[in-house]
């Protein structure tokens, strides 16, 4: 029975704890400088548009295990338009608004085909991939367009100011990022043990407290870990910002709304949510939508970090998302993965990518830990799945 | 005289929690054509299944002797080397290839990686000749019809030198004339020495073709019935194949006052989804009484499962005409939540396939038809969601470790308590319980039973499609027989039982 519950336990939590042996293993191959508060605030700063994309990848892998690969040209062509809008002198919240919408529009485009013509997403998704790379390559030309305006790029993650500035002044330390990160724990405290107390109240069954407890001081951790890291550097980096909203965001739709349940209904069972009433169609085509928006909220970060828009910006984009998604435990089949899960993924992508970076390996070498690091990650799912049904 | 080609001595075979076969003795006769008949379920399909290495040795108990030997067959192309072939009820071709490609797949001519297709489409054309097909063996399989697909099905089993030859069904997709053909062509293979078994629910062609029949009922053998000694009119088959005694297996219903028609079908037809000239269900009329509960007999493939679907919301089918009319208003239910909206609710008879989402708990899947019943503003309450399905969990008696337990790891009968529960939630006037018992024990049964009585207590209304009889009389006020997607029967309670459903569905087959 403890052996049984042991068991459950690791397999529940072997990416988070794969984590952790990661970031052990890099801060001693590398003498702890990947913990150095630059690095962490470069780890999220250069990772903002996997989380975000990963996340849209999700939605879309959450309706039976397919995929969209063609948010990587999609984040290019919206960053191409937003480049050349700006340049051309529209305001650019105005500028943000148009690519937004364009992204909009090039997602329900595809989903349309996915939902209700029934075109399979990886040839519909495969086809946008050329078709958006190609339109990219046209509107700028084959030329890089530079984005200068310095209130876009503080904004949305670019250049050396993008951050968010300490109203508090502290010397050495930002203040408020260390504030944030405080009032982060106490509302996440109180969220859990209030949802936890107004069970118990109705009777219900809850989880034992040492489980809460237990994940509540990770949670804690990991936060004020975070927070004080950022703080040591230069504070709170704008794209975190964003990073944070949607994942928040997410997290709460797919797990307490209805469309959130339709997505993992239709996953799960395709057939049986049709006959329970659900308009499957509707919610393919959501989720497609939906990941056109999110690749054009991607490309506003990408063109403000790189301060410019070029034809070959988010080249294999697509992967990095897919990849975070099956590492961070969604299922290949559809109906199985969580938003924090995902984000776990994507952390351990971003940790591999930068421990090895720092340890001088080669860029070439690094793709091939991570195709082995994502092959093992699903072949895992597959594993314990078997045993499963067993 | 002749002497035994096959023996089957004393197989007996187990699925989890049911004793598909049990004991099984059979012997067919060198150069005879040897009927096995039974109701759905009674285990003629397993018994072949058994016989051709479908499941392998060693998955059952018992032997089999085939020509003087005790055979131990691993996998199919072991008993196919011997000569035993078997043509599945359901056709195996592949369309968009030829007969002779079709013919020979699994057994190509030529070497591995140079297939000879002279040989090929010459032998193709041999085979098709001796069953008597004009076509080129180089027709694509789409392009002949079910008749004729199912002649070239023969012609493969040729190819691979059948000496026993094994048809499920051979006849149930086939019009008259086609059947005809068929048989016909069986004896004359009889004629040449070929042995065949055949299983079949239409007893007019069992009665013309065959030497001896078997019948089989709840996995045993009851009888051998051989042609010349003994009668074998189809009320003597029907009486072997159903009779046994409807014990005290059904709960007294509470008196229920039966009220008005609330739900009505009028000339319902329905067509294939892919094929769109075919009629799957054909004309069909009924009603349902408040309060009562309505059964749908019929064999498997009969088209019941086709009207309710096509009922709920156009769920299935193309081509969907005819009257609805639900509480005295014609309706047009454009999809399922239409459906649901109108007070309908189908539960399915495929419930891991259609019902459930087995990775989810039970909590979710409680919910899943009604998750508007436990949200506001589209924001599920997830608290709301443990009261109700824990709710059902007390009333319907689910044994499980609590709520959020996985679905799929509870027992058949636990899992069918959830999905009536499921719909239960959606409030519905008239419930369409396809095969609400199938596949789970006896005792979960008698719950099952008990949850219809309540429902009906309620002042709701039941459909019960059901392909066991025992349950269908144990169960309803009134029952329909369906055959090839037609009604060809009514009974009231008193005048109902499994001699007069048989024989009206086996007649109306004859037809």
């Amino acid at each position: 029975m403890t052996k049984e519950k042991v068991m459950s336990w690791l397999q529940k939590n072997t990416m988070v704890l794969i984590l952790v042996l990661m970031v052990l293993f890099f801060a001693w191959q590398t003498d702890g400088k990947i913990l150095m508060p630059q690095n962490i605030t470069n780890l999220i700063a250069q990772n903002a548009y996997v989380f975000i994309l990963a996340t849209g990848m999700l939605l879309c892998i959450l309706t039976g295990g397919n995929i969209d690969l063609s948010v990587g040209s999609v984040v290019c062509f919206t960053g191409a338009i937003g480049a050349l809008l700006m340049a051309s002198g529209m305001n650019m919240w105005l500028a943000v608004g148009a690519m937004l919408l364009i992204g909009l529009a090039i997602g329900a485009f595809q989903a349309y085909w996915i939902a209700y013509v029934r075109v399979p997403p990886f040839i519909t998704t495969l086809a946008g991939m050329l078709i958006f790379r190609g339109l990219s390559n046209v509107v700028l030309n084959g030329r890089t367009q530079s984005v200068s305006d310095q209130a876009f790029k503080d904004i949305f993650g670019g250049g050396a100011t993008c951050y968010i500035p300490d109203i508090f002044g502290g010397e050495g330390i930002n203040v408020l990022c260390v504030l944030v990160g405080v009032v982060a724990c106490a509302l996440y405290l109180a969220l859990t043990f209030r949802s936890r107390w107004n069970r118990q109240k109705k009777g219900y069954a809850v989880e034992s407290l040492a489980a809460v407890i237990g994940r509540s001081v990770v949670i804690v951790a990991a936060i004020m870990f975070f927070s004080v890291k950022l703080a040591q550097y230069k504070g709170i980096p704008s794209a975190l910002l964003w990073v944070a909203l949607v994942i928040c965001v997410y997290a709460y739709i797919t797990s307490k709304t209805t469309i959130g349940r339709h997505l993992y209904a239709v996953g799960g069972n395709e057939k049986a949510t049709k006959l329970s009433g659900i308009d499957t169609k509707k919610v393919y085509f959501l989720a497609y939508t939906n990941m056109g928006f999110l690749a054009a909220l991607a490309g506003v970060l990408t063109i403000a970090r790189m301060a410019s828009a070029q034809p070959t910006y988010g080249d294999s984009y697509e992967m990095d998302a897919i990849g975070a998604c099956f590492i961070g435990g969604a299922s290949a089949y559809g109906g199985v993965g969580t938003v924090p899960g995902v984000i776990i993924g994507a952390v351990l992508m971003g940790i591999i990518n930068l421990g090895m970076s720092i340890m001088g390996i080669d860029q070439n070498f690094q793709k091939v830990v991570k195709g082995g690091v994502l092959l093992a990650a699903v072949i895992f799912d597959v594993i314990s799945k078997r045993n499963e049904s067993r | 005289m002749s002497e035994n080609i096959l023996e089957m001595r004393n197989i007996t075979k187990l699925f989890p929690g049911v004793r598909a076969l049990d004991d099984v003795n059979l012997q067919v006769k060198k150069g005879s054509i040897h009927a096995l008949v039974g109701e759905n379920g009674a285990g003629k399909s397993t018994l072949m299944n058994v016989l051709s290495g479908i499941y392998p040795y060693g998955t059952y108990t018992g032997d089999i002797i085939y020509d003087g030997e005790v055979c131990k067959f691993s996998k199919i192309t072991d008993s196919e080397s011997k000569g035993i072939v078997i043509i599945h009820q359901e056709l195996a071709l592949i369309p968009y290839m030829t007969i002779g490609e079709n013919m020979f797949l699994g057994n190509e001519r030529g070497k591995a990686f140079s297939i000879d297709w002279d040989t090929t489409y010459a032998e193709a054309d041999k085979y098709l000749k001796i069953i008597g097909l004009q076509e080129s063996s180089r027709t694509l399989v789409k392009d002949i019809g079910v008749g004729k697909q199912q002649l070239v099905e023969i012609a493969k089993a040729l190819a691979k030198n059948a000496r026993l030859l094994i048809l499920d069904e051979p006849t149930s997709s086939l019009n008259e004339s086609d059947s005809k053909a068929l048989l016909d062509l069986l004896l004359q293979f009889k004629r040449e020495g070929m042995t065949c078994i055949i299983i079949s629910h239409k007893l007019n062609e069992v009665a013309y073709v065959a030497d001896d029949i078997t019948v089989i009922r709840d996995g045993k053998t009851i009888e051998t019935l051989h042609q010349g000694v003994d009668d074998i009119s189809e009320d003597r088959i029907i009486r072997g194949m159903v009779g046994r005694e409807i014990a005290d297996r059904f709960p007294k219903r509470p008196d229920v006052v039966i009220g008005d028609v609330c739900m009505e079908v009028k000339n319902w037809t329905v067509h294939h989804p892919i094929y769109r000239e075919k009629k799957v269900v054909d004309d069909v009329s009924f009603y349902v009484r408040k309060g009562e509960v309505v059964g749908i007999s019929g064999l498997m493939g009969a088209g019941r499962t086709e009207l309710a679907m096509s009922l709920f919301g156009h769920s299935y089918g193309s081509g969907i005409s005819g009257t609805l009319t639900l509480g005295g208003k014609e309706v047009v239910l454009k999809n399922e939540k239409d459906a649901i909206r109108h007070g309908l609710a189908y539960v399915t008879e495929d419930r891991k396939g259609n019902g459930l989402i087995l990775s989810n708990p039970i909590r979710v899947n409680t919910t899943l038809a009604n998750l508007e019943g436990v949200s506001h503003n589209t924001v599920v309450d997830t608290d709301k969601e443990y009261a109700v399905s824990d709710d059902y969990r007390q009333k319907l008696h689910t044994k499980c470790t609590g709520v959020e337990q996985t679905i799929g790891n509870l027992s058949g009968g636990n899992q069918q308590k959830v999905l009536l529960a499921k719909w239960m939630f959606t409030n519905p006037d008239v419930l369409i319980l396809d095969e609400p018992t199938r596949g789970i024990d006896v005792g979960a049964k008698y719950e099952i039973y008990c949850i219809i009585n309540q429902l009906v207590a309620e002042g709701k209304s039941v459909i019960m499609i059901s392909s066991e009889l025992p349950e269908i009389l144990g169960m309803s006020d009134r029952i329909y027989v369906m055959n090839n997607g037609q009604i060809v029967g009514e009974f009231g309670k008193e005048e109902a039982s499994q001699e007069s459903i048989m024989a009206c569905i086996l007649k109306s087959a004859a037809k």
